[in-house]
């Protein structure tokens, strides 16, 4: 099962590269033209700034960056959906998950949140008792969805990229990947195990799930309705959030008072809570900016270290590489930074898909807090390990 | 997997304005899970509601229309259910809708392979409403497995008009609008047989009837209601 896993993402992260780097050109060509534009029409500077360095470059790095692994790893997914094989995951994780004392159709609804923690919070659904539902919606976030999933992907291959350069590359960064889906897991059934210990106490009830047979997918209209139905959606919420995402970080890292930015100043206020779990203030600074959507932690993160405020190009991984070293960054830090992101809270639309599933807020606010005291104390304690 | 503009609340917000007029009949489509419901739909509307291999894929209902010569359908995929006797939310969705939602005609879609199983929901439906039609779906399974199924001799026993689908190629759906047609203009008439309980049932729904002055179709639904 693991072995499927890992090949899926390997097959995404191989595959992922070509198109990325072909949108990337594509971006910058268009970028060039947008600049001559803007110069023709004799726009002032920072209007320029704001709507090429802020606005488009984060829109562009998100397609490029989100896109191509998307394209890819929801195909793929889906073929599984439709061959019949996730029931059978729920099948073989049902043993785990009656030990920590929830439903084995949480694994259903955990596939499902590798598409959307959303559409997992809602999947919730088909699950009998009331006490398990909630389970299965608190430890959702514990698998990447499509916003985290590129994320883990793109730090994995900066990782392995600044180290290795063979062709093993990809292989290795699919371990890396597979690894942390593996640790997600395994915290859902740790959490969900506390979870009923202490707040939600009761016994995990037996479920009855009808084992389809294998069917054959309907291949080309999978791969035609996963690109149409998920790459236009995905697009659109990227263009909807990511282009005053970065108009407004774009001012954050500009505005400057007393000769530091305004990013700089919060990244600095954040810099001790960061510094206790391994982080940076940048680092931390990212991903709560990033709640409206976790696409755009990379592109603001990359944004507050290029101080001037500009974008780099996505040309290879070591360049980012390169930059991430620079401020600081060691191997520890990617790590954490992996770990961090995987149990981060959230994003705005689960939380209310949360509060509309369960009727009210102490669960939307419990399922923002609990990764939050969960990653804490993970990383806290891997630091004193260390 | 993964939210789309079909599966988040936009297509529902925009189906609570559909107008009344803009639609003649509305269908319902019932059925086990996992057999086949969305696929029904989503071939009849052009809709594309997410399908998946798994027993549990829809849990909300999705709306969509679909006309045959003269008449417009609005049809409702509605979530999967073994019994109208609900055990979790999404099977409470799926029971809400065939007792409560008055759709003009249900469309029980079962699963070839499995019949027997799946004529109980059937059987529970007919207590419920009186237009039904069973779509035997998954036909080209049952043939690989060498099963035959008798349509005359269902619609016979059941009464209801029984059409055979394979609802992964379109063609053969036409059956199915073709008789949904005639019996929502009334040229066919389906007359469900329904289970005669023994007499202490049929005793005790009578005076029930009596002394709640309640139709028996209502007590029926509370039945099922308070089940659990």
């Amino acid at each position: 099962m693991f072995c499927f896993l890992g090949l899926i993402f390997w097959l995404t992260i191989t595959g992922a590269n070509y198109p990325s780097k072909m949108l990337s050109n594509l971006f910058s060509c268009i970028e060039i033209e947008l600049l001559k534009l803007f110069n023709f029409l004799n726009s002032p500077e920072w209007l320029t700034g704001l709507f090429i360095d802020g606005a488009f470059k984060t829109l562009a790095w998100i397609v490029a960056v989100m896109l191509p692994p998307m394209a890819i790893f929801f195909p793929l997914f889906t073929i599984l959906e439709d061959l019949g094989y996730l029931p059978r995951i729920a099948f073989n994780l049902d043993k785990y998950f009656k030990k920590a004392g929830c439903s084995g159709k949480q694994s259903l609804t955990m596939c499902m949140g590798f598409g959307c923690n959303a559409a997992g919070v809602t999947g919730a659904r088909i699950i009998d008792s009331p006490r398990e539902k909630l389970l299965s919606i608190l430890t959702n976030t514990f698998v990447p969805c499509n916003g985290k999933f590129p994320f883990l992907i793109c730090i994995a291959s900066i990782l392995i990229s600044s180290f290795f350069t063979n062709s093993f590359t990809s292989v290795l960064s699919a371990l890396i990947v597979l690894c942390l889906i593996i640790f997600g897991i395994f915290m859902t059934l740790i959490i969900s195990r506390i979870l009923s210990k202490t707040i939600l106490k009761g016994a995990p009830s037996s479920f009855i799930l009808e084992l389809p047979p294998y069917r054959k997918p309907q291949i080309s209209k999978i791969i035609v309705r996963s690109i149409f139905d998920r790459t236009l959606f995905v697009l659109g919420r990227a263009i909807l959030v990511a282009v005053p995402a970065g108009i407004v970080i774009w001012l954050f890292s500009n505005i400057s008072i007393n000769g530091l930015s305004i990013l700089s100043y919060i990244a600095n206020f954040l810099n001790p809570f960061a510094k206790l779990i391994g982080l940076d203030g940048y680092i931390l600074t990212a991903f709560i900016l990033g709640i409206p959507a976790n696409e755009i932690v990379l592109p603001i993160l990359l944004m507050g270290y290029m101080n001037a405020g500009t974008l780099v190009g996505l040309e290879d991984y070591s360049t980012i590489g390169t930059i991430l070293f620079q401020n600081g960054w060691t191997v520890i830090t990617f790590i954490n930074v992996m770990i961090f992101s995987l149990l981060h809270f959230p994003c705005a639309t689960t939380i209310l898909t949360i509060k509309k599933e369960t009727n009210s807020w102490k669960w939307a606010l419990l399922s923002f807090t609990l990764p939050t005291i969960c990653r804490y104390f993970n990383l806290l304690s891997y630091k004193f390990l260390l | 997997m993964g939210f789309t503009n079909s599966t988040t609340d936009f297509i529902e917000y925009k189906n609570s304005f559909v107008k009344k007029n803009e639609y003649d009949f509305t269908i319902a489509l019932a059925g086990n899970p996992n057999v086949g419901k969305s696929t029904v739909f989503n071939t009849l509307t052009g809709m594309h509601q997410h399908t998946g291999n798994w027993p549990g894929k829809t849990v909300s209902t999705a709306s969509g229309f679909c006309k045959y010569k003269d008449k417009n359908f609005l049809l409702v995929d509605i979530p999967g259910t073994y019994s109208l006797m609900s055990n979790s939310e999404e099977e409470e969705i799926a029971r809400d809708y065939i007792c409560f939602g008055n759709p003009t005609l249900t469309v029980v879609v079962v699963d070839a392979t499995c019949l027997e199983r799946n004529l109980n929901l059937v059987y529970q439906i007919f207590e419920i409403t009186k237009n039904v039609i069973v779509c035997v779906n998954l036909l080209d399974e049952a043939e690989k497995k060498g099963i035959k199924i008798n349509f005359k001799q269902l619609s016979e026993e059941l009464g209801v008009p029984v059409v055979g689908t394979t609802a992964s190629k379109p063609k053969t759906l036409k059956k199915l609008l073709d008789t949904i047609y005639n019996v929502c203009t009334g040229s066919i008439t389906s007359n469900p047989k329904k289970v005669i309980y023994s007499s202490v049932i049929e005793n005790c729904l009578d005076s029930l009837e009596e002394k709640l002055n309640y139709s028996r179709l209502f007590i029926k639904m509370d039945l099922f209601k308070i089940n659990r």
